[in-house]
Order: structure tokens, then C-alpha cells, then sequence
């Protein structure tokens, strides 16, 4: 097992360049998610890993090693296909037999590995069928059990989840987390889901527009978003922003509505505009000395309430542990918890404090 | 003159309105007739009542046919007298094995050859950016009908005694480099080949045109996942890309086997049978308006049809089961 380091990783079709030089130190063992919107680069970036898209700029080493132009089959890596791309003419054993059997190894050391994984995964029923006769998630097992059966340096995931119902993903995402875990073995997952990224990253990475934007723990990138992006992307639903100028410790709305800042924190910023952000959990309700809010959609979950809120000119969303009686078009007094707010710059969109 | 002037118009109106109106009728007063049964008899009869006409078109123009062409088979040069398996005697004997032979070669040449070079072609132009010139190219000939083909390539075979300006592009090519001409449709075995090239260069568009699109329906992160497993390119088309592609493969090979047994205008425009290179289909034109041997001409036929008729069915069923998946 080894790590993986991206150092200024560029890649460009013809003149258009699609990643513009990404640096990640992927350590071994550790559990790594890509995410970001759809054409970010990150499947791009996976894929430059994986050996299929040629490398135009610095240098993608696994362990030691620079691949930079090392073919995808000597990097020792296994990857899980969105499609799970089984093979559809070979059974399921057929199907994890094949890079071994390439590997030269002989037939009692691969039935041993075949054993192995169909026994982690619970595939021994199947091992004798074909793609076609599988259910979604069977497939889903399989391509997973021939990542398994190679004993990888590195295994490589593109957006396996997605083609799976709900529920189902969930199981998966829970099922992944604990053979990974189990085995110990670096991972790198791409998802635009980042409910995905947050269950099961130890570390996520999260891209734009071929950028990495912030590269975190979970719980850091939700805690310390490096910009307005992340702390968008990261948390559900998103973050309120309100635009505004410090005045003492609050900011000011320019509808006049003042949100709090927490103590001591204006006298360093005062009179300078910010985007104050605060995430939907982080307010209570405050009947008095709130602000007025009027509620224009109220959907209840039953373990929480969301409500969308009309906060002066601010389209504001918030969840509360509380039951929220409505009606729609009333009042609701709100105050943003001052300790867990986030301030931006209005213009770059980076963290102020 | 006069007769045929007016003749021909009629019966061009008769057939354009009488045809379809004949066929009207019938399909109303059958439907009519339907109406007179009990629900259950009348929904199982209607089938047939619209079956009725075609079926008696296919009696007529094919089975009615296949049925008096098998009986010529029996019977002597007139068709006058039973016979008995003369004729079939004479087709397996003699010169006959010869050209049951070069039909053998045919069979087995022509499908392979095509097959392999519209294999190797659908696989490399699946790989380069220039694809569509190369298809169009590879696909051109396609266009041309087998006649026009022969009297192309008849220049191109052209011979003319060592010593003569050559005009065929072949042996110019030869002369060019200091090779003595050859006689590419004379030379036995080589005259051969030289034809089975030309219906090659006739079908290699069609089968590397259905090849190349099952080429493109095998899924590319199969063949990624592939590549990370281990496999080189050649491992990778033959563990992975021929497998998913045997149906079409299946169709190409019938399909050119099909084209092998029926083979006529080429043989027929460029040597006309001679030299060693007739064929069945040529030798049964022969039989037939030549030497006005109905008997000789209808047993040909017959081996013909019974040759294709398996390969044809394993395309039908083919077609079916893909139709299925």
C-alpha cells in the first residue's frame, strides 16, 4: 500500500485546458473523495490517475513512483466504473479470474482470492452467473469484488453510486466505508454527491472548474469553508448568504436588517462590506428580538422542519428541531447563532474570518 | 407495332387500378364472410382471409417453381423423360468436381478474407480521427455493381507478352520494378484468387460497415476496465471486442458465404468460366442457355438451393434472436 501525490497536475485537449495545475498528497491508507459539479475535472483527474487520460502537465506519483508514462496496466491500480463495465460475455468468477489469470497466477491461488472477495461481498450464489442475469446492486458488488481480487496499491472509484436507487445507495455507501476500512487500502472516489463525500472521506477535495478549491476533513471543510464555493457546496441546504457592512458587532443588510457578529469580532472589521454566511441549523428561534422573518414554505420531516424564510430582501432557508405551525405568509422570529457564523469577502468570495 | 402500343398502356392502367381494386374486393367480401361466423371461429379465420392473397402470390412465384425445378432435375435435356439421379450423377463427376471445387475455394476464401480485412479495417478506424474518409473510401466500391467492378478490374488484371507496353495497372506495376507480367486471369490458382479479390473489394464496405458499428456499441469503460486489468491491445480485441461482436460477425460470414455460392457476374464478365475458374452459377447459366440442357441446369439449381438454404436459416435465426435481446 502506498500513497498518491498530484503535484501540479494540468491536463488540456488541444488549447482548452481542463485542470490547471492540481496539487493533492493522498496518504496510504487514507480514504480520499473528489467532489464538485459536473465538469470540475474530477473523473478527469481520477482518470489521469488511472493511467487512461495522458498526463500534460507536472507529475502524478503512486507511492514513490512518477506514472507520469507508466501505462495504465503496470500502475497497479483497480477502478470501479460508474457503468461497472463487467465484462458481459464471462461469468461473475470469470469476471474477477481475468486480471489474475493475466497476472499469471496459477488456478488454486486465484479461487483462493476469488473465495475471498465473493465471501467479503457476498457474491459465492453468483459466482456462476452472467452480468446480465444480476440486479443493479449485484453488479455494483461484482465490479467492486474484481477491483478486490487484485490487491491493488490503489483503488480508484468514478461515481459508482450513481446509477443505484436511494435506498440502495445508502447500504452501498455504508459498505464501501467498512471494506475500506477492512482493508486498509488507499482509496479515491469521485462524487458530485457530497452528502457521499462527507459520510465517507476522510479527506475531501473539492473541485471547480479544474481547481481544487479547499482540500479538508469533512467536518473542517463544513466548519471552515476556505470561500463562498465550499461553504455553499458543502452542507444541506445550503448556506445563507446576506450581504452587508460591520457596525459594531452586527452586520448591517442594506434593507437595514442587522445580523450578529460574534463578541469582539466587529471592532476589527468595522465599516468594512462582508458576506455574512450562517447555515440553516445554525439559527434559533426567537419570538422576541428575533428577526422577522415571513414564512413563505414550510416542509416538515418529522425528525426536523425546513422552512424557507423571507428575511428583508434575503431569500433565507432554515431547519429547526422545532415544529413550525405556520401558517405560510406569517411571521417567524429568527436569530443566526453569532458563534458559528462565516464572514467573506463580497469580492473574492475567501474567508475573512 | 400498333398492337403492342396500345397493348402495354392498358395493361399498365389494368394492373395500377385493377391489382389494387381486386385486392380490395376480395379482403371486403372476406371480411364480409367473417361477419357471418360466431366471435371465437371468425377471430382465428381472419389471418387467413388476409393471409389468403399473399399466400397464393408466394405459391405461385417461389414454391411453384422450387417444386418444378426439382422435378426438371429427374428428367433429361427437354424435360421429356424421367431420368432418375443422372443428373445429379453428372453434377458430382468430371469436369463438374472442378468447379464444385472452385466453388469450395470461393466459400471458403472470399468470407474469410473479407471478414479478416473488414475486421483489421472496423478495429484501426475505430482508433484514428480520420475514420469517416477512411470509411467512405473502403465503402466506395460498394456503390459500383458487380458488372461494372469485373470490367474494372479486367483493365486492372490486363496482360500483354513480356516485351509489350503493359496497359494493365498490375503488370505496369511490375514492369516498373523489372518483374516479367503475369497472366492474372489465365494463370491457373492465381486467376482464381485474382476474381475472389474482386468481390472482396466489391463487399469489404458492407461488412466493415456493420462490424465498425458493432465495434462502436462495446462499451468503452469495458475496455478501459480491460486496460487496468492487464490486457494489451491485441488480448483486449480478442477477449473482449470479438466476443461482444460474434453476432455480427455471424451475419458477415453467412451473409459472404451466401455471396460465395451465388457467385456469378464477376466469373462471368471476366472469364467467362475459362481457364479453370468456372463456377456453378456460371456453369448453370451455361447448361441452360448454351447448351439448352434443362435437366443438367435444373439439378444445379437444385444443389444450389440446398447449399444456402442452411446458411440462410442460421441468418434468419440469427436476426430473430438479436431481434429478441
Amino acid at each position: 500500500m502506498t500513497g498518491v501525490s498530484i503535484r501540479k497536475a494540468e491536463k488540456s485537449y488541444g488549447e482548452i485546458a481542463v485542470i490547471h495545475g492540481v496539487s493533492v498528497e493522498i496518504e496510504e491508507g487514507e480514504f480520499v473523495v473528489l467532489v464538485g459539479p459536473s465538469g470540475c475535472g474530477k473523473s478527469t483527474l481520477l482518470r489521469m490517475i488511472a493511467g487512461l487520460e495522458e498526463i500534460s502537465g507536472g507529475e502524478i506519483a503512486i507511492g514513490e513512483r512518477v506514472v507520469n508514462d507508466v501505462e495504465a496496466k503496470h500502475r497497479d491500480i483497480a477502478m470501479v466504473f460508474q457503468s461497472y463495465a463487467l465484462y458481459p460475455h464471462m461469468t461473475v468468477r470469470d469476471n474477477m479470474a481475468f486480471s489474475l489469470k493475466l497476472k499469471g497466477m496459477d488456478k488454486a491461488e486465484r479461487e483462493t482470492r476469488i473465495g475471498r472477495a465473493a465471501d467479503i461481498l457476498g457474491l459465492e450464489p453468483l459466482l456462476g452467473r452472467y452480468p446480465r442475469q444480476l440486479s443493479g446492486g449485484q453488479r455494483q458488488r461484482v465490479a467492486m469484488g474484481r477491483a478486490i481480487v487484485r490487491d491493488p496499491q490503489v483503488f480508484l472509484f468514478d461515481e459508482p453510486l450513481s446509477n443505484l436507487d436511494a435506498k440502495l445507495r445508502v447500504e452501498m455507501r455504508s459498505e464501501i466505508k467498512q471494506l475500506q476500512h477492512r482493508l486498509k487500502t488507499t482509496t479515491i472516489y469521485v462524487t458530485h454527491d457530497q452528502v457521499e463525500a462527507m459520510t465517507m472521506a476522510d479527506k475531501i477535495v473539492v473541485m471547480r472548474a479544474g481547481r481544487v478549491e479547499q482540500c479538508d476533513t469533512p467536518l473542517g471543510l463544513y466548519d471552515n469553508p476556505a470561500n463562498t464555493f465550499v461553504a455553499a457546496f458543502i452542507g444541506s441546504p445550503s448556506m445563507n448568504f446576506v450581504e452587508g457592512k460591520v457596525e459594531g458587532d452586527a452586520v448591517v443588510a442594506e434593507d437595514g436588517i442587522r445580523l450578529p457578529l460574534p463578541a469582539g469580532q466587529g471592532a476589527a472589521l468595522a465599516g468594512q462590506r462582508v458576506t455574512y454566511g450562517f447555515r440553516p441549523e445554525h439559527m434559533e428561534l426567537a419570538p422576541k428580538g428575533g428577526i422577522p422573518c415571513e414564512i413563505e414554505l414550510i416542509e416538515p420531516t418529522g425528525s426536523e422542519t425546513m422552512v424557507s424564510l423571507r428575511m428583508g430582501q434575503a431569500a433565507v432557508a432554515g431547519v429547526f428541531r422545532e415544529r413550525i405551525a405556520g401558517p405560510e405568509g406569517s411571521t417567524l422570529g429568527i436569530r443566526p447563532d453569532a458563534a458559528r457564523i462565516h464572514l467573506f469577502d463580497p469580492r473574492t468570495g475567501q474567508r475573512l474570518a | 407495332m400498333t398492337d403492342t402500343l396500345t397493348f402495354v398502356p392498358l395493361m399498365i392502367v389494368l394492373g395500377a387500378i385493377g391489382v389494387p381494386a381486386a385486392v380490395f374486393a376480395a379482403l371486403g367480401a372476406g371480411e364480409r364472410a367473417l361477419t357471418l361466423f360466431s366471435g371465437g371461429a371468425g377471430r382465428r379465420a381472419r389471418p387467413w382471409v388476409w393471409l389468403f392473397l399473399p399466400l397464393i402470390l408466394v405459391i405461385l412465384i417461389l414454391i411453384y417453381p422450387v417444386i418444378v425445378t426439382i422435378f426438371t432435375s429427374f428428367q433429361d435435356a427437354r424435360a421429356e423423360n424421367w431420368i432418375g439421379w443422372q443428373n445429379y450423377a453428372w453434377a458430382f463427376s468430371g469436369q463438374m468436381l472442378d468447379i464444385v471445387g472452385n466453388n469450395i475455394l470461393w466459400l471458403v476464401a472470399f468470407p474469410l478474407i473479407t471478414l479478416v480485412l473488414a475486421l483489421a479495417s472496423a478495429t484501426l478506424f475505430d482508433k484514428v480521427r480520420y475514420e469517416p474518409l477512411a470509411m467512405t473510401i473502403v465503402i466506395l466500391p460498394t456503390a459500383i455493381s458487380f458488372t461494372a467492378g469485373s470490367v474494372i478490374w479486367t483493365q486492372m488484371y490486363s496482360f500483354q507478352p513480356s516485351g509489350s507496353p503493359q496497359i494493365g495497372t498490375l503488370n505496369a506495376i511490375r514492369a516498373l520494378f523489372g518483374a516479367d507480367p503475369l497472366p492474372w486471369l489465365i494463370q491457373p490458382v492465381v486467376n482464381n484468387f485474382a476474381l475472389i479479390f474482386v468481390a472482396v473489394w466489391l463487399q469489404l464496405g458492407i461488412a466493415t460497415l456493420i462490424l465498425s458499428s458493432a465495434i462502436k456499441n462495446v462499451g468503452s469503460e469495458m475496455l478501459e476496465a480491460a486496460r487496468l486489468d492487464g490486457a494489451g491491445e491485441w488480448l483486449i480485441f480478442r477477449a473482449m471486442i470479438l466476443p461482444n461482436i460474434l453476432p455480427s460477425v455471424l451475419v458477415v460470414l453467412t451473409t459472404m458465404i451466401i455471396a460465395a455460392l451465388k457467385v456469378f457476374d464477376i466469373v462471368y464478365v471476366m472469364t467467362n468460366g475459362n481457364f479453370g475458374t468456372d463456377v456453378i452459377a456460371n456453369r448453370l447459366y451455361y447448361e441452360l442457355f448454351a447448351a439448352n440442357n434443362l435437366g443438367h441446369a435444373s439439378a444445379i439449381a437444385v444443389i444450389l438451393l440446398f447449399t444456402a438454404l442452411p446458411v440462410a436459416l442460421i441468418n434468419i435465426f440469427q436476426f430473430r434472436s438479436e431481434a429478441r435481446s
